[in-house]
């Protein structure tokens, strides 16, 4: 047993720790497990929202994409900026609205904005279809760094399955209690790690970080900017556009803001989170750091491109601290995502269904659920998924589509009637799968589409054709008064 | 208060438009390459934008009274 596993392993029952003295002097009830009893201060929000930034995505993934793609991996930076620029405006009436219907989540929203229990059942099914790649993404991070940082002393099946565990235990336990400080121990983590990292690198290896990218940009020409096709400027708008608009639309990312205590934090936050997010120039610097000195990682082995080169660098104690940050950076988002799926299945699939269960009853099962989907999850991260970015975009390609029918729930006078709604949604995600999948058939002949229309994002396609579908059902599902006073418009 | 809220549409043009017309590596801006470094620029003024909105928001000060005035 080496130094780094003795470190990994420590911090992952300390996270479990942590997570179950959470539960102490909390009356379990589902509004306490799933949103934290609406009683959250301004830092545990921050550090809840922005939980979506630091996860082994940006971790492993963002350096990975640094590392394999270059340019690409910009988006990354672009998105979370524009989508906190959003959430000014769109997070406190979400809240408010939220609080006073003492909604639990977000299908619950719809369901109520729009006054159908279907509508609801749509939403959270649409939720738990982007959440499971989600999660996916999570565990397999999980695995990559607990078998590449323990010097493969453990498989990324069996760190797969511990990981699983322990999130599932402490999770079905503490619920969102149990998030939140771990949340606050994980960001601390990553923080130190990645500003260390993203800075010893490019000056250790290459003595500058002009020296660096000069050596790369010599050695793999446009590598630094984006390509005139395939991933192309074309390709960058439309995925910065439609992440930004689907980052709040991400059921835990409902959870995130009803845990909040008051909404005046949403708007500080605005402000403050572009500056956090910062932090992820450095990832990006470790995988560009990686390129010239662990050569050779292809395809979704880019993902360890930061792991393999610390290994390279530091002794094996330190290894394990980064193997802890980077377990951190699993757990955490793995638990949000597990309490999000279960309260979607339990709360919003099951209830309306079964009108007559009690509230806790369906904590219950919402709880009982979540050793289930962590199931669900891990089988599928054995069974060869994606890289960890394509994962995350296929999510949030899916998440996206409910955008149109939440913004139009927040005017004064909402156009959308709930037939569109329901329609939109619709279109968009079977678009963005019929796409998806036609695609991975693609992809294994031909690594680019020669087309320049290839290069706008799948999602964001759909995302217009799910507006118009909408706006088409709307007009011709609304209430016949309106349509008669106005016959020529 | 209403004109300070166009500040928020900076990002989304410097970062969704502007960057069509600097998607180049030279010059390096602070070592890094200059679309990147725009992006960075943008994030950074974006976050200031939205400082500047959140200190003259009436709604802040309203959001403010609210939380002092109403107890759980």
């Amino acid at each position: 047993m080496n130094a780094a596993l003795v470190i990994i392993g420590l911090a992952t029952l300390g996270a479990l720790a942590l997570g179950l003295a959470a539960r102490r002097g909390v009356r379990m009830t589902l509004e306490q497990w799933t949103v934290g009893g609406r009683g959250f201060g301004g830092l545990l929000v921050f550090l809840l929202t922005a939980g979506e930034i630091y996860t082994t995505f940006t971790f492993l993934g963002g350096s990975g994409w640094a590392y394999g793609r270059g340019a690409p991996t910009y988006y990354i930076l672009a998105y979370g900026s524009l989508a906190y620029v959003i959430s000014y405006w769109l997070l406190p009436p979400i809240w408010r609205y939220a609080k006073r219907e003492r909604l639990l989540s977000q299908p619950h929203f719809f369901s109520r904005k729009y006054d159908s229990p279907w509508l609801g059942v749509l939403v959270a099914a649409v939720g738990v279809v982007a959440l499971v790649p989600y999660l996916v993404l999570q565990f397999q991070g999980l695995g990559i760094i607990v078998s590449v940082a323990s010097y493969g002393a453990i498989s990324p099946t069996l760190a797969i399955w511990i990981g699983a565990a322990t999130v599932t235990i402490y999770v079905m336990i503490s619920g969102m209690h149990g998030v939140a400080w771990n949340a606050a121990v994980k960001d601390a983590l990553i923080l130190a790690v990645v500003i260390f990292l993203g800075t010893y690198l490019p000056l250790h290896y290459y003595g500058g970080f002009s020296e660096m990218f000069r050596a790369i940009d010599a050695a793999k020409p446009g590598f630094l900017a984006f390509k005139p096709t395939g991933q192309s400027v074309l390709w960058f708008q439309s995925t910065v556009l439609l992440t930004a608009l689907g980052f709040f639309m991400w059921p835990h990312a409902f959870s995130a803001i009803l845990t909040s205590k008051r909404e005046q934090s949403f708007r500080r936050n605005a402000a403050l989170l572009p500056l956090y997010q910062l932090i992820l120039l450095f990832a990006f610097f470790c995988g560009f750091a990686a390129i010239m000195q662990v050569p050779g990682l292809t395809g979704a082995q880019a993902d360890q491109a930061l792991l393999r080169l610390s290994i390279q660098s530091f002794d094996p104690w330190f290894v394990g601290v980064i193997g802890a940050a980077g377990v951190m950076t699993a757990l955490v988002p793995g638990s949000i995502i597990l309490i999000s799926a279960a309260t979607l299945l339990a709360n919003d699939v099951l209830r309306p269904l079964q009108p007559e269960l009690s509230d806790s009853a369906v904590g219950l099962t919402a709880r009982a659920l979540v050793p289930l989907i962590a199931l669900l999850a891990v089988y599928f991260t054995l069974n060869n998924p994606p890289t960890l970015v394509q994962l995350l975009l296929m999510g949030y390609a899916f998440v996206t589509q409910l955008f149109p029918a939440l913004l139009c729930s927040l005017l004064p006078r909402n156009p959308m009637t709930k037939s569109g709604a329901a329609a939109g949604i619709i279109v968009g995600v079977v678009v963005v799968a019929f796409v998806t999948e036609t695609k991975i058939g693609f992809a294994d002949m031909l690594p680019f589409l020669p087309a320049r229309v290839g290069d706008i994002n799948v999602g964001f396609a759909a995302l217009i054709l799910n507006a118009v579908a909408a706006l088409l059902v709307s007009l011709a599902t609304r209430p016949a008064p309106a349509a008669a006073a106005s016959p020529s418009s | 208060m209403t004109a300070v809220r166009w500040l928020a549409a900076l990002p989304f043009l410097g970062i969704l438009v502007g960057t069509a017309f600097v998607n180049q590596v030279e010059p390096l801006v602070f070592g890094m390459p200059f679309v990147l470094a725009w992006i960075v620029g943008w994030v950074v003024i974006g976050a200031a934008a939205m400082a500047i909105i959140y200190a003259l928001d009436p709604a802040r000060v309203l959001a403010e009274g609210e939380a002092d005035g109403e107890r759980q």
